[in-house]
Parts: C-alpha cells; structure tokens; sequence
C-alpha cells in the first residue's frame, strides 16, 4: 500500500508545482505572428516593456506565437486570443477580418504606410562561391537546379516568392500570363520539399543542407548570414524583386474583451518611432523612416522592385487567382504530379 | 521402452543443435542485419541527441534547460502528464473490467472505440478539437461569450493528449484481465466481500504489473505527443509549448542545443521507459514462472507415479 501512496503523493506534488505557477499578474499582450519576425520580436518586447513601463508604470509581458502566415490567421480566426496580429501579407489579415468579423475590414487604415511599419524584399541565399551561378530568376528554372522555397498555401513569404517569379516572367516573357504561368510551373518542378513556413525551408536549405537556392525574405537571408556565417552562404539580390509590406493590427474583438486596447495600439505605434525602426533595421527589416533608412543604406542596397498592387491589382485579387481553391498554384501542382 | 526414451530424446537434441550448426552464415547474417539496422537507426540518432545536446559542455547544457520559456515547456509537459495518466488509469480499469468480465450488447463497439487513437492520424485528432471547440466550430462561440479557451490553452493541449493516449491503459489492461477469469471474483463473492473489497483486494492486485505497465506507456505518449497538440497548442512561447513543441521551435530557431538539450531529455524519458518496461516484464515472466513451476513439479510428481 505505502508504494500507491507515495506514487499519489509524487503525483500531487507535481500537480501544484505545475499548476501553482501558470498564472501570472502583469498585463500579457499576445502577438500572433508569421515565421521570420522571431527575432525581431524579442527584441521589440523587450524595449516596448520598459518604453511602457516608464510611461505608465505597468509592467507589460508580451507572448509571441510564430508559424506560417496563413496558418497564423486560421488559428486566430479559430479563436487563439491575439491582441494584436503582424503577419507576412495583408490578405491573411482581411480574411480574418472578413471570415471572423475580429477587426473591422479598414483596418489597413488605423495606421500609417498601409500599416506596414516596416518592409522586405525576396532575395536568393546560395551555397558559399554560388557553384550554380544563380543571379537571376531564370536560373531557378535550369534543370538540376534544386530550388527551396515553402507552401504558398500556408507561407505568407512563400506566396512573395511566388509572385515575385511570376513579375519577373511577366515581364521578360513579354506579359504573356501563360508562358508567366509555365515559368513559373518550371520553378516549381524543381523545388523539392515544401515547408509550410519561411522559417522552415529555411532551416531545410542551411541546417539540413539540401537545395543549391533558398528563395527567402532579405531579413530571413541576413538571419541566417549572421547565424552560420558569410563563409558558409552568399546572398544573390535579383535585379527584380517585389516590395513585400507585412502588416501589423490590433484584434478589436480580443483587446475590448481583455481590456488591453490601449496596450496594443501602443505597441504597434511602437513600431513607428525611431526606437521601433531601429531595430527592425537591426533586424534585417527595411524600415520606413527615410533618417532611419539612411544609417542602415550599405544593408539594404537599391533594387528595383514591383509592387502588388501594380501588378497583381492588390491580395484581394492576387490571392484567389493565384493560392485560392483550384487557382494557379494547384494546376501547377496538379500538372507536376 | 524405459530405456529408449532418454536416447531417442537426447538424439533429436542433438539433432536440433546440429540443425542450427548448419547455418551459421545465414544465423550471422541475419543478426548482423538486425544489429546493423538497430545501430544506425535508433542508437546512433539517440546518442546523436546527447552528444548535440552537450557538444557545447555541461554549462551551456544546463543553460538552455533554465530558460524560463524551456522550464515553462518541461512544466506543461508534467502537468499535463499529471492530468491525463490518472484519468486513462480511471477510464482504463473501468473499460477493462467491463470487456473482460461482464457480456453486454455493444462490447465489440467498444473495444473498436478504445483503438480508435492507435488508428487515426494525431493530427486529425487536434482538428476535431478545433472544429469543436474553435471560434469557427460549434462550441467555440458559446464559449467565447462565456471569456473561456479551449483551444490554443490547457485545456485543449490535455483534452487532444487525452484523445491519443485512450488506448493505452486499458489495451493492456483487457489481455490480462481476460486471463485471470472471474473465478477469483466469484470466490471473494461467496465468502462475503462486497463489489469494491473485491476490486480492491482482488482484481487490482491480480492486474498490478499490467497497469503499471500501462501507466509508464501512457505516460512516455503524453509527454511525447508532437503531432495532435501542435494543432490546438497556438505556439505561444512560455505558455503553450509542451516539450516536445519546445523542441522544433528552438531548433528552427536556429538555436540546435537549446533544441537538443530538451530533446535528450525527451531521450531520457524514452530511456526510463524501455528500462521500467524491461524490468516490468521480467518481473512478470518470474511470476508466471513461479507460477508454472508449481503446476510443472505437482505434474511430475503425478506422472512419476505409475512409473
């Protein structure tokens, strides 16, 4: 008998070690976010909390949850209780806008710059001494070529990639939409895994070493430049690329229940002073600021780049020609099967 | 006739031994493979684990394990352990003892219910817990009036962890329940012991080593689910991540012993497992061997008679 006994009493211990200390008292804001802003974050949380706190008084505690931009966006239409949301693309935004009623359907309006404190472009990351030589996008569609990008379905990064190769076909091919579309079709055939985020394809291409490009965000590029080091990889600017603004919003619906509005608007206004954009700029982030902008100008050299709404006419149109149900994507990947 | 006996026996002996002897390439052969198999896919990746894990020292080891956010993982991963073990005790003894003991209409269902988890995919089993209880789901507005997560919190993280390690208690409970018969039971009965003495004193004891064996599987599986709590976790760092959770954010995170350090604790548990497993059934085989013997030696003293 005295063994149950003593295995019940292990067991009730662990119950109140574990269960004494999942609360907390603080103010908690959560910030639901796509894969590659990690690091930008932590950083962020850290400087807003004193920022706030020598404001105000209240201590602030700011949890982050990081995964596919889409993925992201279904989660908090699910119900995951995010104050506010910085995810990679404005449609991930609308469609919980519209799919949830969360936050009203202007919400790209509540803040300056289309609520994109910050901005990136698509960039190629190679293998040290670029053995492919891969400078453009119509190298990606050589044979033998192994290209790593992630799902277009759940990656908001993926889908800039995505669109960034077909601006480039469009626009060498003579803006004709279905050779634009067998380019691209061409690319896709030679990439070999998926991931479901940015994040993930990158770790494939730099820790798991597979693929001979990574198609990524400059800020996911830089990341993994200063983390493995400019021996082991190379970062190739393509002489086209597209301006990726990834947008940040408060959750109405959340914030009025938790009573955190004011927190949250703070923190993504937080984003938009000098503070804010520095790290960002530290980050890898292009940032908004042109005094900013300026001190990081050897980072981020001048590229040409197309927008989404110049060639695309916006994500409202973009997304389900391209990523909805039975668009683009998938009689790409139909045909590939 | 007496006389032959022993020859003809000590004959096949050596016959069978000589069968053995025969094929000794083949017997290598074939050990060799399952060696070479077990080596370069389970040992090699397991001590890979621990040799990542502390590839930067001892220090930077038992640094990774402090974070706050990795201690906030090990945690969740106890409590929810400590949640689901001793529900699927409780749901385990009670469905064993009704498949074993008693004949109802719909036994067979279920028994079909209990697998249930071994064969549908983890992640299935997360996305029913969001089309139920998700804002988009059937409950999920009703519970959001009422200010109450599911999903994307504890509750959803013990409820999917619940749904995949079901099975375990009373899979192992029901072979040997069914074993021991009624009799006992019927005995205790007739010498006036009421239902619970009998559960108590009789069939638990008789099932000891079954449902410890069950309870440290069922354990190992709630503290390693990935797939099922990856779907309702939400991923928010500090307070939703189980260990193993944990793991794939710190590795994507670029940061491989952090994500090694909670992996070979993982390892760990594994190991604890198989050698609490181990010992369990050599415990039981002794018993049942105790047991045979008893019968075997009152059998020879039965045969030896007539001779």
């Amino acid at each position: 008998m005295w063994r149950i006994h003593s295995a019940l009493w292990c067991w009730a211990l662990v119950w109140m070690w574990t269960a004494a200390s999942v609360e907390g008292k603080e103010i908690q804001l959560l910030n639901v976010s796509y894969d590659a802003t990690r690091e930008l974050y932590n950083e962020v949380n850290v400087a807003f909390a004193k920022h706030w706190n020598e404001r105000t008084g209240d201590t602030v505690l700011i949890r982050q949850s990081h995964g596919g931009s889409a993925k992201q966006a279904r989660s908090v239409m699910e119900g995951l209780p995010a104050d506010v949301v910085t995810l990679a693309l404005a449609y991930d935004i609308d469609a919980v806008s519209k799919n949830s009623k969360l936050l009203p359907a202007d919400w790209q309006q509540r803040l300056p710059e289309n609520a994109s404190p910050y901005t990136s472009v698509i960039v190629f990351l190679v293998r040290r001494g670029n053995p492919k030589a891969i400078h453009d996008w119509s190298d990606l569609v050589r044979p033998g070529v192994a290209v790593i990008t992630p799902n277009p379905k759940t990656s908001g990064g993926a889908r800039w990639n995505y669109l960034a190769a077909w601006a480039y076909a469009l626009e060498t091919l003579g803006g004709d939409e279905t050779k634009a579309k067998e380019f691209v079709a061409r690319l896709y055939r030679n990439v070999p895994v998926l991931d479901t985020g940015a994040r993930g394809a990158a770790t494939t291409f730099v820790q798991r070493g597979i693929g001979d490009v990574l198609i990524a965000w400059e800020n996911e590029a830089r990341l993994a430049l200063r983390e493995f080091g400019a021996d082991r990889f190379e970062l190739v600017m393509p002489p086209l690329t597209i301006l990726a603004e990834p947008p940040v919003a408060w959750v109405d619906r959340v914030v009025k229940r938790r009573g955190t509005e004011e927190v949250a608007k703070a923190y993504l206004e937080f984003l938009y002073t000098p503070e804010g954009q520095e790290i960002a700029g530290r980050n890898f982030f292009r940032p908004r600021r042109p005094e900013v902008a300026a001190r990081f100008a050897d980072q981020f050299p001048v590229v040409r780049w197309v927008t989404i709404d110049g060639v695309f006419g916006g994500w409202a149109k973009a997304q389900p020609t391209h990523f909805g149900e039975g668009g683009v994507f998938d009689q790409i990947q139909a045909v590939g099967r | 006739m007496a006389g032959n006996t022993p020859r003809r026996v000590r004959e096949s002996h050596r016959k069978s031994q000589r069968g053995a002897e025969e094929t000794p390439l083949v017997k290598w052969l074939l050990v060799g493979t399952a060696g070479l198999f077990l080596l370069v896919f389970l040992l090699l990746p397991l001590v890979n684990v621990f040799a990542q894990a502390l590839g930067k020292g001892l220090g930077a080891y038992f640094k990774a394990l402090e974070h706050p956010d990795t201690l906030s993982s090990i945690r969740l991963t106890l409590l929810t352990a400590a949640i689901c073990v001793p529900l699927n005790v409780v749901f385990g003894v009670c469905a064993a003892w009704a498949v074993a003991k008693f004949e109802f209409r719909g036994k067979a269902l279920l028994i079909t219910l209990i697998d249930l988890p071994f064969s549908v995919s983890p992640v299935v089993a997360g996305l029913v817990y969001v089309v139920v209880f998700g804002l988009q789901g059937y409950l999920g507005p009703w519970l959001a009036d009422r200010d109450l997560q599911v999903i994307f919190a504890v509750p959803g993280i013990v409820l999917a962890t619940l749904f995949v390690t079901f099975p375990f208690v009373a899979r192992e409970l029901i072979p040997v329940m069914q074993a021991t018969g009624t009799d006992q039971e019927q005995a205790a009965m007739t010498l006036g012991a009421s239902g619970w003495q009998t559960f108590w004193r009789v069939t638990l004891p008789s099932v000891k080593w079954g449902l410890l064996y069950g309870v440290i599987l069922c354990n190992a599986r709630a503290m390693g689910e990935f797939g099922a709590v990856s779907v309702v976790s939400g991923h928010i760092t500090g307070l939703t991540d189980t260990m193993p959770l944990r793991v794939e954010k710190l590795y994507i995170s670029y940061d491989s012993t952090g994500a090694f350090a909670v992996a070979s604790l993982l390892a760990l548990l594994a190991l604890v497992t198989l050698v609490a497993k181990t010992w369990l059934e050599w415990r039981q085989e002794r018993q049942f061997e105790a047991a045979q013997h008893v019968e075997t030696s009152t059998s020879r003293d039965e045969g030896t008679g007539p001779t």
